[in-house]
């Protein structure tokens, strides 16, 4: 049947009906770059979600004050510049001539806006921006941060503090973001109203999103691309499928045990990079005693060698090579060292059985003892099959380990906040801002309980040591990058002396990528579209 | 007749609240769905306020309750992941497993009763082997795997048929379809037969039986001794006795094709409910699984009342009974 043919006939069949055939498209011209990601994009609200893949589709949208490059260093997105006249006072100059996809103008008025939106309750990235700044409008392009006190960091999250429209949000009723608890949709999720230089033209959650090219973009764009189309594709194999059949030109993630298929394919080849993530260990030092553990009326991993023989048991030098298949870079750190300027001065222990066991006798458990593991199964790449060969590692120190391996959605009710419900468990972790105070503070600083500032909301082993916790209050006021780099560094260093985690590795990146297509791919594991291109048919 | 409907209509309530029931006193068991909403820098207190908001503390009957309360009244919730009204979202992804649904159906229908007539006549010769052979790998290889099989020859190996999805659908008011587009035919061959094998397998072994028992009887040899022809006696006699129990399966598992088209539309992404349902369990959307669960349960419930009522079509000496019932 020829194409006006079917026309016709759909013309026919919908009298009155909106029919939208992609036939009826020119054909040939539209460069078009089909993508298929495991999971949704759940909302277009730039605010909603705060996770890496959401904020990347959003990013092709919306735009930052300050963004970041392919190496991920600060470079000029909204703002042009900006400056820091006293250290309390950042001064940002806008861009001019910049216009919402809309058609209305960028000024002042919506950074205002988005400052107070991001910070509003409901919104999940309330951390961008520093609670105690001010945004004060000098003209209609030039606004100044005003914070209470120095923050070398301040602007650290800016790259994802996307920027909305005043007069969009109030016309159509979304001046607050969408909140998780809402129960009435909201006209963000499902539209966009951005400066970037892809516009949404279509979005179906779960099953669709098409961005098309925004022709009164401010700026000269890298992609050659027309059109981007995203799909879900949640199943591995037909994911694999689908970029081997040529019907999609980019899957992330590509399961490990396909990596080499879709290398020897032809067509596809797999991009890996160390990701940002570190996936580490943690072993529960809060509690008196531990539970489901055979020693009763005290905790082992308070014994600080009992720590020492965990961490020497583990050979992450296999876990590297054999459950990653080598697509993992063991970690001295709790931070990746492309995060960290001085990363490389650490060193990981090397793996010391016979040390671990003369650790564990001393500590009092030469027959060892046992104990449960918790685990995500479906989170990180192969993390059950991680937390496997670390129960079989412990079993050489005569640790039995019980694992308790379980989807995301269990996994997290039991070991997160309130309950810590965990003795040893397995988790990934990218600062958010990506810089080494997150760590210091969220995963490392001490817990306290009814403590709201956050200090150790993700310190679920409940370590502790208040030196890391005065460290980390000087590195957040510190602006000398030389001194702040050696605070860091002390804090790291108590930490590993301590053997307060167990760090194991930074799992590789892992996207199929057409051989038609090019493309960045950054450490942070964002896919942008400004930064694709495809070669035309 | 009323009565037998009316007395069908209060089942099917019941069914339903027990469904809701069971389903609500289940989602405790399927983990928090707070983590899942919201990103690492959440406070431990904002966690808590949602969980209060959404009224995930309360104990299981009092959200049952406040749940079926809102189901009469027509609102189905608001899905956690989406942010969206899931009434919306199911209505966006019903006519994808719809259409796969009748396809596969259809599919199974027609190749099953064609090839179990054929079975049934000519029971020796090599074609029936084979038929018979294809039946077994139909009933014990499961879906997934024929899924994941049919992709790799007629997609990756072949380029004939799209992996994944719908291809492109028609807007027809609120209704989507693939049926308009050439993508969109090509997009329903490998679910549908994917979906609808087992139904096949198990019609055409049904109707080879039934045909061969009927084959038998009486009234055929009658038929024969009247001088009809084969065609004559085979199709217009043989066939139509064979079809009372074929409509009584092809019925009742047209609910299961709906029903457990879930792990076809995970294997080809396609975007039906049962893809949203596997989506919302993995993500802890409780209004999603709450709404589709219910759905189901409709769906079983009305499909079970039409095959009733066409037996009566069908079999006359029903139609006579329940009329003396009533």
């Amino acid at each position: 049947m020829s194409r006006s043919a079917l026309k016709t006939l759909a013309r026919g069949v919908s009298v009155g009906a909106v029919v939208s055939l992609a036939f009826a498209l020119p054909a040939q011209a539209a460069n078009v770059f089909r993508f298929a990601f495991q999971g949704d994009l759940k909302s277009l609200d730039p605010y909603s979600l705060k996770e890496s893949f959401t904020e990347g589709m959003q990013q092709a949208a919306y735009e930052s004050l300050v963004t970041l490059d392919k190496n991920l260093k600060f470079a000029p997105g909204l703002a042009e510049s900006w400056e820091t006249p006293e250290p309390t006072r950042w001064r940002f100059h806008l861009r001019k001539n910049v216009t919402f996809h809309d058609g209305s103008p960028f000024t002042a008025d919506d950074v205002l806006f988005s400052a107070q939106r991001v910070r509003a309750s409901g919104s999940n990235f309330t951390t961008n921006v520093p609670a105690d700044a001010e945004f004060v409008k000098v003209d209609d392009f030039t606004v100044d941060m005003v914070l209470k006190k120095p923050n070398p960091i301040a602007i650290a999250q800016f790259p994802t503090w996307l920027i909305m429209s005043k007069a969009w949000s109030e016309k159509n009723g979304v001046v607050q973001p969408t909140a998780p608890n809402a129960t009435s949709p909201s006209y963000a999720t499902l539209h966009e109203n951005g400066t970037g230089p892809f516009v949404i033209a279509e979005h179906q959650p779960g099953v669709k999103t098409v961005f098309k090219k925004f022709d009164g973009y401010w700026g000269k764009v890298e992609s050659n691309l027309d059109e981007a189309i995203l799909t879900t594709i949640a199943n591995p194999a037909t994911r694999v499928a689908a970029l081997l059949s040529g019907e999609v030109d980019w899957i992330d993630p590509v399961p490990l045990q396909d990596q080499q298929r879709v290398n020897a394919s032809g067509t596809a080849i797999v991009m890996a990079g160390p990701e940002l993530r570190t996936i580490f260990l943690g072993m529960d030092q809060d509690r008196d005693e531990l539970k489901d553990s055979s020693v009763k009326g005290k905790n082992p991993f308070k014994d600080i060698k009992v720590r020492e023989a965990f961490y020497l048991a583990i050979d992450e030098d296999t876990i590297a090579k054999r459950v990653m298949r080598g697509q993992a870079v063991p970690s001295a750190l709790m931070i990746a060292p492309s995060l960290y300027d001085r990363g490389a001065e650490f060193k990981r222990p090397a793996t010391d059985l016979k040390k671990a066991k003369a650790l564990m006798a001393e500590a009092g458990y030469p027959d060892g003892f046992s104990l449960t593991m918790d685990c995500p199964n479906d989170r990180y790449v192969n993390d059950e099959a991680i937390c496997q060969a670390v129960v079989s590692m412990l079993a050489r120190i005569n640790v039995k380990v019980n694992l308790n391996a379980q989807p995301k959605a269990k996994y997290f009710a039991k070991v997160l906040a309130p309950n810590y419900d965990t003795s040893f468990y397995l988790l990934g972790w990218t600062p958010s801002s990506l810089d080494s105070h997150n760590i210091l503070y969220e995963i490392v600083g001490c817990r306290k309980p009814g403590d709201k500032s956050g200090r150790g909301s993700w310190n679920l082993a409940g370590y502790c040591d208040p030196k890391i916790d005065t460290i980390a209050d000087q590195v957040e006021a510190e602006t000398d990058k030389t001194k702040r780099d050696a605070l860091i560094k002390d804090g790291f260093d108590v930490l590993n002396t301590d053997w307060g985690y167990i760090p194991l590795h930074q799992q590789a990146l892992a996207w199929g990528v057409s051989k038609k297509v090019h493309l960045t791919q950054r450490a942070d594991n964002l896919l942008l579209l400004y930064w694709v291109s495809k070669d035309p048919q | 007749m009323l009565a037998f409907l009316l007395r069908r209509v209060i089942q099917a309530a019941a069914v339903l609240a027990v469904v809701g029931l069971i389903a609500f006193a289940m989602f405790r068991f399927a983990g928090d769905p707070v983590n899942q909403i919201v990103g690492p820098d959440t406070t431990v207190a904002e966690r808590a306020q949602i969980r209060t908001d959404l009224g995930l503390d309360d104990p299981v009957l009092v959200q049952f309750a406040r749940y079926a309360g809102n189901v009469v009244r027509g609102r189905f919730g608001i899905s956690y992941q989406f942010r969206q009204p899931v009434s919306q979202l199911l209505a966006e992804r019903m006519p994808a497993t719809l259409e796969l649904a009748f396809c596969a159906t259809v599919f199974a229908l027609v190749v099953g009763i064609l090839m179990g007539v054929y079975c049934a006549l000519f029971r020796d010769s090599w074609l029936a082997g084979l038929f018979q052979a294809v039946s077994l790998i139909g009933i014990s290889l499961p879906t997934f795997l024929i899924g994941i099989l049919l992709i790799y020859l007629f997609s990756v190996t072949l380029g004939w048929l799209p992996s994944y999805g719908r291809g492109d659908t028609v807007r027809l008011g609120w209704w989507t379809t693939g049926f308009l587009t050439a993508s969109g035919l090509k997009a329903l061959i490998l679910p549908s037969v994917t979906l609808g094998l087992f139904q096949m397998t198990l019609i055409m072994r049904l109707v080879r039986a039934e045909m061969l028992e009927v084959l038998r009887t009486d009234y055929i040899r009658f038929a024969r001794a009247r001088g009809l022809t084969t065609r004559a006696v085979h199709l217009r006699h043989a066939l139509k006795n064979t079809l009372v129990p074929v409509i009584t399966i092809a019925g009742l598992q047209l609910g299961s094709v709906i029903a457990f088209s879930i792990i076809t539309e995970t294997v080809f992404q396609w975007p039906g409910m049962g893809l949203l349902f596997v989506q919302a369990v993995q993500n802890v959307d409780i209004p999603i699984m709450s709404a589709y669960l219910l759905l189901v349960a409709l769906i079983f419930v009305t499909i079970n009342l039409v095959v009733d009522i066409l037996y009566t079509v069908v079999d006359p000496r029903l139609r006579l009974s329940t009329g003396r019932a009533a």
